[in-house]
Formats: C-alpha cells, structure tokens, sequence
C-alpha cells in the first residue's frame, strides 16, 4: 500500500473503498524487461513481463501474484493467458510467486484479481506471442503476416511448415518486445467466453492439496496463543504450570503487548498474550485450555450499549458523502415523507479453514507460510518485527480455506512470527474455531437513518441517508487517518453515496463511531451494509407511493441503461408479477458494486410454522465480460449463500467486552436442507470484465427483506432475520 | 500416553498417544494425513469427516481409544472404493469446490451415504449432508454430483 497517501488521494482513487482497490500497478520490470534472455544452463527463457516465462523446453510459466481462496484465480488467471498465447491452459505451470517487489503489490481483494490482470496479462501473453511468431518467420525467411500461433507451436499458412515454441524460445528471446502487440479479437476466443473447468479441483477431491494447515517443516512444533476475551486489554498475569504438564506440551511464551507500524501504512498490535508450544496441535490446544491466564477485563461494552452509542451518534453531524439539490428543503416541502431506520450486527468471517500460520525465523533470515490475502503485508511485518530486510524475509503463499478478508489481517502471522522468534524453531500458529470466531476483524456493526420525500403526484423528491458504522480503513491505519476523514467516510458510504436511482435531492454522510471491537473487510465490505438499508428504504418508499417496487425502480433507473438490463433480466427470469400463494412473498434488489459489476437478485421466501425459508433466489448479473460464465455462476452462488447465512441469522454480540459466539453452534451458518434453489444468469457485455468475488453478496439481505413484507406485511429493519 | 493399533486405508497403523486425543489429530499431526481437515472440534462442521468401519464420523470427536482396532478410511482412501471414485469425478465434472477445505468431509459424508442408500433422494441427500458446513456456499452443486454419481456408480 502506497506509503504517502494522502486523504484526497484515497478518496479520489476511490481506494476509499476499503483500502484495497489499489489499481493494479504494473511492475517496473514489466515495463522495462526487453526479450529478457535469461541463462539457465543451457537454457534460453522467453519473458516479457515479470508474470510469464517460456522456457526452452516448451514449458510456459505464469508467476501468480494472487492469492486463491476459492474464487478461482488458478484457474481465470491461466486461461487468460493461454488465450492470448495460443497454448492449452492445463499445460501451464502455475507458480505462486512469493512476495517480491518485482510483481508490485500483492493483494487479493476488492474483487479485482481478473479486471485488474486482464490486460497485463493478455499484453505479456501478446508480446510472446508476436515475438514466437516473429522468430518462426525470420528462420523460414517469410513474412511475419503469413505465420500463425496455434497449439504451441507457429505455422506458415503457406506450407504448412510447422516448428514448435520450444525450438523457437532461443531466437524469440533475442527480439525486440514489441511495444503495442495485437490483442486477439474477442470473436476470436477459443477459451474465453465460454464455461471450462476449474484446473485446481483434482488434489481438492482426493485430499492433496495443501492448506496453510497442512504445511509441514522439519522441526517444526504447534502453538496456540492465549489473547485477554475483551479487547485490547492487558495481561496481567499467568500460571504456566497447568499448562506445562499436559502432555506433549514443550514451552510457554510470553508475549509482550506492542505495536508495529508496516508498509509506512498500516498499524497492528500486538496483544499481551501467552503461547503454548507443544509437539502437535491437540496438545498445544489442551495446553493452552489449561493455562491460567489473568487480565484486565473490567467495564468492557456490551451490545446493547454500543446501539445507544450508535443511535446518539446519528443524532449529530456526519461527514458528506453527496449532496445532490437541496435535500433538507425538499423534505421540508414533501406531501409526504418516510422515515425508517435499519441496524445490522457485527460479523464473523468464520472462514472453513481458521486462521493459521507457519513461521520460520532464523539467525538473519526468516520464511512465512501464510494462508494470506496480503502476501506483500506479511512482508512488511516480518520486517517490522525482524528487522530484516525485505530480501530476508520470504513468504509463501498456501492456498486457503475462504478469505472473504479475513485473511487480509496480520494478527495471525505476527502470532506465528513471534512464537517462532521465542522459540528459535518453525512454528504453526494454530487458531482454534473458537479463539476464530472471538478474535475476528468483524464487519462492523451498523445504523442507518433513511428520510424520503414525495410530492403530491407520488414521485420520489427528496432522499437522505445517514451512515453510523466504525471505520474500517481507520482502525487499519490509525496513525494516518481519523475516523471522521474523507477517506473513512468514503469507504464507509460506498453503495449509499453512489444511490443509482434519479432522485434531485439527495443527502448521504456519514457519522463514525469508535468502539473497542476490531472491525475489518468482510466480503464486498460496506456494500453489505448499505445495500440492505438503500434497497429495504426503497421498497417501504414504494409501499408508501403505492407502487409497484419493481415498476418504481425502473422509473427511477431510466437513465442507467445497465442497471435496467440487470434488473429486467432478474425480475423476468423469476416471474415478476406472477400470484404466488399466500404466506409466500418475493422481493427484488439491485446493487453496482464498486468493481463496476451490477447484480440483481430476486428472493421467493415461505413464511410457515417454522419460520421463514427462502425458497428461491434469482440472480442477474452483468460483470463486464464473462471470463469463465461457469465460475461467474459458482461466485453468484457462493456470494448469496454467504449473504444469506448472514441475513438469516448472522451477529455477533458482546457481553462485558467479550464475543458471546464461539462456534458454529452459536454462529449458525447455512446449510444444505436450507439451501434455497439458485440460479444465475449473466448479462452479455462487451466491457472489459468486473469482477465477480463479492457483488453477489449485497442485494441478497435486502431482496430477502422485502419478500419477507410482502409475505407477511410487515417491514425488516433489522438483521440478522431470526433476531 | 498408550500405543493404539488400527488401520487406515488398509494399512495398520500404531501410535504412541493419550487416549483422549481425537483421531483427527492422530492423523494430521502423527500420521501426517493433512487430507483430513479441522473447522469446528466440536462435531459442528463436518470438515474432519472420516469412516468408521464404513460409517461416516466426525473425527474431531474421536478419541483414539475409539478408534483402536477399528478400520479407518480417510479422504485419501477414497478412490480405491469404485463410489468413492465416481464421487471424485463427479466433483470435477460439476466443478463443486471454491475454496475445497470442506470438501474432504463432504466426499465421506457423502460416500457413506451412497454406501447405504445408492440412490438417494433430494432429501435423503439434505439428511445426510447436512452435518456438513460449506460457507463457499456449493450445496446445490454437492447435490447435483452425488445425484451424478449415484446414476453412475
């Protein structure tokens, strides 16, 4: 993350979005690189740009500088390539590249790991490609124009003569990288555009592949870590001994409460916490069980204190996020005017794979084994803790079991790091599902105050909405921003400042609130928050006007050509308008997440004897070009079920400070007899494409909420569902 | 600590731990079979799921001295078993994982089901399958592979 990166500059990148939206930018060395010819025995290697080498023997490489937690990066990020470079994508060695500053920033987030290479890495795959072609024509003496790639290898249309990219690396490799190579014609895709299968499944069906879990070192010992349940309190005291004679267990660690300050950015601390080394992970979990740890716990918050807190604070003034006409002027002139407010809890990541990490700090020199979203950030700690230079430090990124930006944080890397330091051997930092589920960076918790004015005629003329919610990007970055900065309220009002819907007095701002609990980037971040209240308000808006919730989105989409298509897709795809019987209600939502990608989706929800269940949902979604149509359809899928297991029954309280859940029995999750009937249908679109990670997940809470007034008449204001 | 003997994937295994150590960590940490996956430790999740002389169990809530003497199979024994291998083909061919760490459990879960009922319904599946969290959210295609591979096997 740029170091000096002032408040304008974030909100103006609209890096406000979280932080991580960096656009991505290109490595110098991908700039600068000139039909590098490198010596590897005897070997010549074809590169034009730090992701891609073709070596000698055939064999091309794609350095992956993303992190792959399920979305799929393993499989788009190839065959983008291959498309571009004539070859098959399963031939493709996909390397995952450690943390480097040849690559530039690596992060996984923001739903940009395939917009933002798309033309990186097509440009690589273009150059090679007219630079294979290039050699072919110079060894057969005849016009580049009249030679083709196809399947590895180049062709003279002519006569048919045929050589192979191995035979041709070693002459490619000593041309010119040509500055603007041709991208292929969209028309001409043979891969692209249409569905293939995942190329990393395989060793994720017979129990091969490896997870930041699985990764085993020689001398390596588990530890878990003991943090004081409330928040940012200190230890102050602890009784190793029960600890010490449970078996298997070989130390206990204390470690010192602190703060580091990496990448010039981002600030994290270091909890005062105790860890148990031991011979393999059970023991190091009944070890730390047994510890006897004392803290400072007293006055801690609860959850009904921190929503008077939130509630008091919508009563002062908030930071502007849009101010469209004159909003105050207008609902003071209204025929009518609505009012509702909306508060959703603070989430859990709960990722399948909890938070891990393998460390390796030695005499001068150190290696982390990181399920991460932020190999460049496990970087910058190691070296804030080290002291070692970046070259000393190398992180391997594993493949990992959910993200959803969890694994954005460092808490859990800079466990391992410390352990492994104290005890001079390589350690796992194991995070039980408890100590997960109760030391989680979680989606802030939210209160949204919504005023809309009608005139006499029904039309919609006024709109105000106000945004009370900690800061993410504040909390991250405490020394460079406040919560009440430009930069805060940017990322906390995205989706809410940027309401679609024509309306010519529009107010929207924000009011942070600080509270003790951690707060971080949850799958689409703020959109899932202020989508809920936008699209929930809407449809008490049109409740009120009489109209149609459909009909009056159209109305006021008119002008957002895109929007409509989504909308329209949706709603005839599910049988909009169509009876349904009594008890059972539908409902529409419709959010453009800040990726560009548009996503509409309709919820078919029963209200019977036991309770609600959503019985359909119906997804449109235009995300620029379809990479893969069958992996967009996976993220849709995977987008609503992740929403949906939030909306239904998702929160996360305090009680004196500490989180109430612990697991999934307090922390339900959806599961396969609630799973609702999905499908997904992609727009056409000739744009570049979007990305796809997380649009999925905001319309869904509300498309839910309004099916459920109409099923039962009554308006949900509130999440999770089941109160 | 005590030796306890038993087999995994049809080999004998024997080894040096406390009795009530649960079988998952037997075999992540002793053993060194990561195939087997922890989520929860307490039976919630279903990522830890082995067979149990045939039958489907949560390992994280095995204590070894259960398992002692009894025939183990693990994800990595799944495809000697000609259900097991229609089930791993069917996950390739529906495309079921995202980020796969469930998918171990969800393969013996739903392998033990196939075993006992070799053509189940949509509600037999949800029955069976429902001890299994997957929070990248492939259930409705977990349904349509074990559909697949029931019509194959």
């Amino acid at each position: 993350m740029p170091t000096d990166v002032t408040r304008r500059e974030f909100v103006k990148a609209g890096v406000a979005l979280s932080g991580l939206v960096v656009a991505l930018q290109l490595p110098a060395y991908a700039r600068t690189a000139v039909g590098a010819l490198a010596r590897r025995g005897s070997g010549a290697t074809l590169s034009t740009s730090a992701f891609l080498q073709i070596a000698d023997d055939g064999t091309v490489t794609l350095w992956l500088t993303k992190s792959e937690m399920g979305q799929g990066v393993r499989s788009s990020l190839p065959l983008i390539l291959a498309e571009e470079l004539e070859v098959a994508p399963e031939g493709i060695r996909v390397e995952q590249a450690s943390a480097d500053p040849k690559f530039g920033e690596q992060f996984t987030g923001g739903s940009s790991s395939v917009s933002g290479l798309w033309q990186p890495l097509r440009t690589a795959a273009a150059q090679a490609r007219e630079m294979l072609v290039g050699a072919a024509a110079r060894t057969w003496g005849v016009p580049a124009a009249d030679c083709a790639a196809e399947q590895g290898t180049v062709v003279h249309r002519g006569s048919g003569r045929r050589l192979s990219y191995a035979a041709l690396v070693p002459i490619a490799a000593v041309l010119k990288v040509p500055d603007s190579p041709r991208l292929k014609d969209r028309k001409d895709f043979r891969l692209l555009g249409r569905s293939s299968h995942r190329l990393d499944t395989p060793p994720k069906v017979d129990g091969t592949a490896r997870y930041g879990l699985d990764v085993r070192l020689p001398r390596m010992v588990f530890a878990c870590v003991a943090r004081c349940p409330v928040f940012g309190r200190p230890l102050t005291g602890y009784d190793a001994a029960p600890a010490r004679a449970v078996p298997g267990v070989l130390d206990v660690v204390p470690l010192e409460a602190g703060e580091i300050v990496a990448g010039g950015f981002w600030t994290y601390q270091l909890p005062g916490a105790v860890a148990v080394v031991a011979e393999n992970s059970w023991a190091a979990m009944q070890g730390c069980k047994a510890l006897s740890c004392r803290w400072e716990t007293d006055g801690g918050v609860d959850s009904a204190s921190l929503a008077r807190i939130f509630r008091d604070r919508a009563a002062q003034t908030g930071v502007l996020g849009r101010n469209d006409g004159d909003a105050g002027a207008a609902l003071s002139r209204a025929a009518r005017t609505v009012e509702a407010t909306y508060d959703l809890p603070f989430l859990a990541h709960a990722t399948m794979e909890p938070m891990n990490c393998t460390a390796d700090v030695r005499a001068g020199a150190c290696d982390v084994y990181a399920p991460t979203q932020f190999p460049t950030g496990a970087q910058q700690v190691a070296e804030a803790l080290t002291g070692f230079s970046p070259a000393a430090v190398r992180v391997h990124t594993t493949i990992m079991g959910g993200g959803f930006g969890r694994r954005f944080e460092m808490d859990w890397v800079i466990d391992s790091i410390r352990v492994s330091r104290a005890v001079g051997r390589p350690v796992q930092v194991v995070w039980t599902r408890e100590h997960d589920m109760q030391h989680d960076n979680y989606r802030p918790a939210s209160h949204h105050v919504l005023r809309a004015g009608l005139d006499h005629r029904g039309r919609v003329t006024a709109w105000t909405h106000r945004v009370v919610s900690p800061s993410v990007i504040a909390w991250h970055a405490p020394g460079s921003l406040t919560p009440g900065s430009d930069a805060a309220a940017g990322e906390a009002l995205d989706g809410a400042a940027e309401l679609a819907y024509a309306i010519p007095n529009l107010r929207v701002d924000y009011c942070a609130v600080s509270t003790p609990v951690p707060v971080g980037w949850w799958r689409s971040v703020y959109a899932s928050q202020n989508c809920f209240a936008n699209e929930a308000f809407f449809d008490e808006v049109a409740h009120a006007s009489g109209r149609d919730p459909l009909e009056l989105r159209r109305e006021l989409l008119a002008d957002s050509p895109r929007h409509l298509k989504v909308l329209d897709l949706a709603a005839e795809q599910a049988g909009w308008g169509g009876s349904l019987p009594s008890g059972r209600g539908r409902g529409i939502a419709i959010h453009k997440f800040f990726s560009d990608t548009i996503v509409a989706e309709v919820a078919e929800v029963s209200a019977g004897d036991k309770g609600l269940r959503v019985d359909r949902v119906v997804c449109a979604v235009d995300c620029g070009f379809a990479v893969n149509p069958d992996v967009i359809t996976s993220q849709m899928e995977g987008g609503i079920v992740y929403a949906l297991s939030a909306a239904l029954r998702g929160a996360i309280t305090l009680e004196g400070g500490r989180v109430r859940q612990s697991n999934f029995n307090d922390y339900p999750v959806l599961r396969m007899s609630e799973m609702p009937r999905v499908e997904v249908h992609i727009v056409e679109s000739d744009e570049d494409p979007h990305g796809v990670g997380e649009p999925g997940v905001p319309p869904l809470a509300p498309a839910v909420a309004n099916a459920m007034r109409m099923a039962t008449g009554r308006p949900v204001r509130r999440l999770p569902v089941a109160g | 600590m005590a030796a306890f003997s038993f087999t995994v994937n049809g080999a004998r295994q024997t080894v040096d731990a406390p009795p009530e150590m649960p079988l998952l960590w037997v075999l992540r940490d002793l053993l060194g079979m990561t195939g087997t996956k922890y989520g929860c430790g307490i039976a919630q999740c279903g990522a830890c799921t082995v067979h149990l002389e045939g039958a489907a169990v949560r390992s994280c809530s095995v204590p070894v001295s259960v398992a002692a003497g009894k025939r183990i199979t693990t994800i990595e024994g799944l495809a000697p078993d000609a259900r097991g291998r229609a089930l791993q083909r069917a996950w390739v061919e529906l495309d079921v994982p995202q980020c796969g760490y469930c998918q171990s459990g969800q393969l013996m879960s739903a392998a033990a089901l196939l075993a006992r009922n070799p053509s189940p319904s949509d509600a037999e599946i949800d029955a069976a399958m429902d001890g299994n969290i997957c929070r990248c959210g492939t259930y409705q295609r977990i349904r349509a592979a074990i559909h697949r591979a029931a019509g194959e096997a």
